[in-house]
C-alpha cells in the first residue's frame, strides 16, 4: 500500500462541464483526468491557453465541484470546500491594499488558533524568508510587483499548508524576476516539505522547477504526456545549465505544439 | 505646505479681495452687495447674539435625517442591486438619466401630499442623494476584483466574513465618496426648498431677507451655509485622501 500512502492528491475520472448559460453552450473543460500527486513533490502542468490547466487548479482547491470523478486530498473527499492544509497563490495580485505586510501576512493565520505573540513571530518569520523586512510596515501599493507577489506568497505559506498550489504566480512578473522567484519558490519547497503544484505556460520554468510535468492536451484538457525530470531535490535555477535541460524542453514542446496549433484552428 | 495647497489659498483669497475691492470702489453697490468684511462681522456678530439658532438648527437636523437616511438606504440598495443583476439592468437607464431630473419639479406636489412641515424637505434632500449613493455603492462593489473573492474562499471566510474583511475594506473609500455626495446633495435638497416655500429654517430665512433687503442678514446666512458645507465635505475629503493614499490612488 505504498501508493496510498504516498499520494496526497487523488484524481480519478474528473470531468469539467460548465452547464450553458443563455446563449452559450455547456462547455466541456477538462477530463476525464486521473491523476496522482505524490507528497511533498514538486508537480507542474502545463497546456495550452484555455485547456482548463486553472479550472483543474480550482478542483483541487476545492473552488469549484467537478461535474464527474472523485478527487481526494489525504484520503478525503474534496467537495466544494478549500480543504484545511491547501494554500493557494493566484496569479493576479491578491494583496489587500489596504493593510500593510505584516497585516497581510497574518492574514494568512486568521483560520489558526495560535495566540497573538506566536502569529506575530510567524508572521515574522515568513516575512523574514521571502525578503520583505524592510517592508513589513509598507503597504502593497508602495511595492513592486514581484514583492506584492511575494506578499501573497508569505501570506500563503504561513498557514504551513501541506500542499501549495501555484496559479501561473509568475506570470505577471519580467524574466528575471520569474528566475529569481522561481529560486524562491525551490529554497521554500524544501524548506516547508510542502508539495507544490504549478500550473505555468512556460516550458522551461515547469522543467527549471518541477520533479515531474504533466503535458495537458487542448480543450477538453486531458493528460497526455508526464514527463519525469529526474533532478536533485538540492537545485535552484541553475539547473537550466543541465545538458538534458533542454532535450526535456524540447520534448515538452514536441508534445504540446500540435495542441496549441489545435487551438489556434490549425492542424499540425 | 505644499506649493499647490498655496495657489488653492491664493485663487480663493484673491477672489475675495476682488470682491471687496470692487464692492469698495462701489463698482457692487451696496444694496447689491456689502463688501466681504462686513459679511464676515455681520456673521459674527449674529453668532454671537445666538440669532437664527433655532432656524439653523432646524436646517441642519434636516440635512442630517436627509443624508443619513439617503446613505443608509442607499447602501442597501446597492448592495441588493449588486448581486440583482437583472434588476439592476432594468434600473440602469434610471439611475444614468436620473440627475437630468429636477427634482425640485416635485417639492409642490410633496407639499400637496405631506404638507408644509420638514417632511417634503427631508424628501428632497433624501432624493437628491439616494442615487447618488447606490451608484457610488455598485460601483465599488464592482471592483472588487474576482482574485479577491477567491483569495475570501481559500482562506476559509463565510459569507459575512468576506463582506467584513474584503468587500467592506476594499470599498472603504467608495463608501466615503459616497458620503461627501450625500451630503452635498442633502444640503442643497433641504436648504433649496427651504429657499423655494417653507416657514422656517435657514433657506427659509435667506429668501425672507431677500425680499425685505436685509443685506445684514441676508449674506451672513449665505456665508454660513458655505462655510458649513465645506467644513463637512473637507474632513470627508481629507479621510479619503487617506486612504487613496494608502492605497497608491492619491
Amino acid at each position: 500500500m505504498i501508493a496510498a500512502v504516498t499520494a496526497q492528491v487523488t484524481l480519478r475520472g474528473v470531468t469539467k462541464v460548465f452547464p450553458a448559460a443563455a446563449n452559450v453552450n455547456p462547455v466541456h473543460a477538462l477530463g476525464p483526468i486521473d491523476l496522482e500527486i505524490r507528497k511533498g513533490e514538486f508537480f507542474a502542468v502545463v497546456g495550452p491557453s484555455g485547456c482548463g490547466k486553472s479550472t483543474l487548479l480550482e478542483l483541487i482547491a476545492g473552488l469549484t465541484a467537478p461535474t464527474a470523478g472523485k478527487i481526494e486530498f489525504e484520503g478525503h473527499a474534496i467537495g466544494d470546500n478549500v480543504p484545511d492544509g491547501v494554500g493557494v497563490v493566484f496569479q493576479e495580485d491578491a494583496c489587500f491594499t489596504w493593510l500593510n505586510v505584516i497585516e497581510n501576512v497574518e492574514f494568512g493565520l486568521r483560520r489558526t488558533t495560535i495566540d497573538k505573540g506566536e502569529k506575530a513571530r510567524r508572521a515574522a518569520a515568513v516575512i523574514d524568508m521571502m525578503g520583505l523586512r524592510d517592508f513589513a510596515r509598507s503597504y502593497p501599493a508602495q511595492l513592486s510587483g514581484g514583492m506584492r507577489q511575494r506578499v501573497c506568497i508569505a501570506r500563503t505559506i504561513v498557514a504551513q499548508p501541506r500542499l501549495i498550489l501555484l496559479d501561473e504566480p509568475f506570470g505577471a512578473l519580467d524574466q528575471q524576476t520569474r528566475l529569481l522567484m522561481g529560486d524562491e519558490i525551490l529554497r521554500l519547497w524544501r524548506q516547508t516539505g510542502a508539495t507544490v503544484f504549478l500550473i505555468t505556460h512556460a516550458l522551461d520554468e515547469a522543467v527549471m522547477l518541477a520533479d515531474r510535468i504533466v503535458v495537458m492536451s487542448a480543450r477538453p484538457g486531458k493528460t497526455i504526456d508526464l514527463v519525469e525530470t529526474g533532478w536533485p531535490r538540492e537545485r535552484d535555477s541553475r539547473i537550466v545549465e543541465r545538458e538534458n535541460f533542454g532535450a526535456l524542453t524540447s520534448r515538452l514542446w514536441k508534445t504540446l505544439r500540435k495542441e496549441s496549433l489545435k487551438t489556434m484552428g490549425r492542424a499540425g | 505646505m505644499s506649493r499647490l495647497r498655496l495657489y488653492q489659498i491664493a485663487v480663493v483669497a484673491g477672489f475675495i479681495l476682488l470682491l471687496e475691492a470692487l464692492c469698495l470702489a462701489g463698482v457692487i453697490d451696496k444694496i447689491t452687495m456689502p463688501p466681504p468684511h462686513i459679511i464676515l462681522r455681520d456673521l459674527f456678530l449674529m453668532l454671537l447674539a445666538g440669532r437664527y439658532f433655532d432656524e439653523i438648527g432646524k436646517s441642519l437636523v434636516n440635512v442630517l435625517v436627509a443624508f443619513a437616511s439617503a446613505y443608509l438606504v442607499g447602501v442597501i440598495i446597492g448592495t441588493i442591486l449588486h448581486g440583482q443583476k437583472t434588476t439592476r439592468e432594468i434600473l440602469d437607464p434610471l439611475f444614468a438619466t436620473y440627475y437630468a431630473i429636477p427634482v425640485f419639479a416635485f417639492y409642490p406636489l410633496f407639499i400637496v401630499m405631506f404638507g408644509l412641515g420638514d417632511g417634503p424637505q427631508v424628501l428632497i434632500g433624501f432624493m437628491l442623494a439616494v442615487v447618488a449613493v447606490i451608484i457610488t455603492t455598485l460601483n465599488g462593489l464592482d471592483r472588487v476584483s474576482p482574485v479577491l473573492k477567491k483569495t475570501a474562499r481559500v482562506s476559509g471566510l463565510n459569507a459575512l466574513q468576506t463582506a467584513r474583511h474584503i468587500t467592506l475594506p476594499f470599498c472603504a473609500p467608495y463608501l466615503l465618496t459616497a458620503a461627501k455626495l450625500a451630503l452635498a446633495y442633502a444640503f442643497i435638497g433641504v436648504i433649496g426648498s427651504e429657499f423655494i416655500m417653507a416657514r422656517s429654517g435657514v433657506g427659509y430665512e435667506i429668501s425672507y431677507a431677500y425680499t425685505n433687503f436685509d443685506n445684514a442678514t441676508m449674506y451672513p446666512l449665505i456665508l454660513l451655509i458655505l462655510l458649513l458645507s465645506i467644513a463637512a465635505n473637507s474632513l470627508l475629503s481629507r479621510w479619503e485622501r487617506v486612504l487613496l493614499a494608502r492605497r497608491g490612488q492619491a
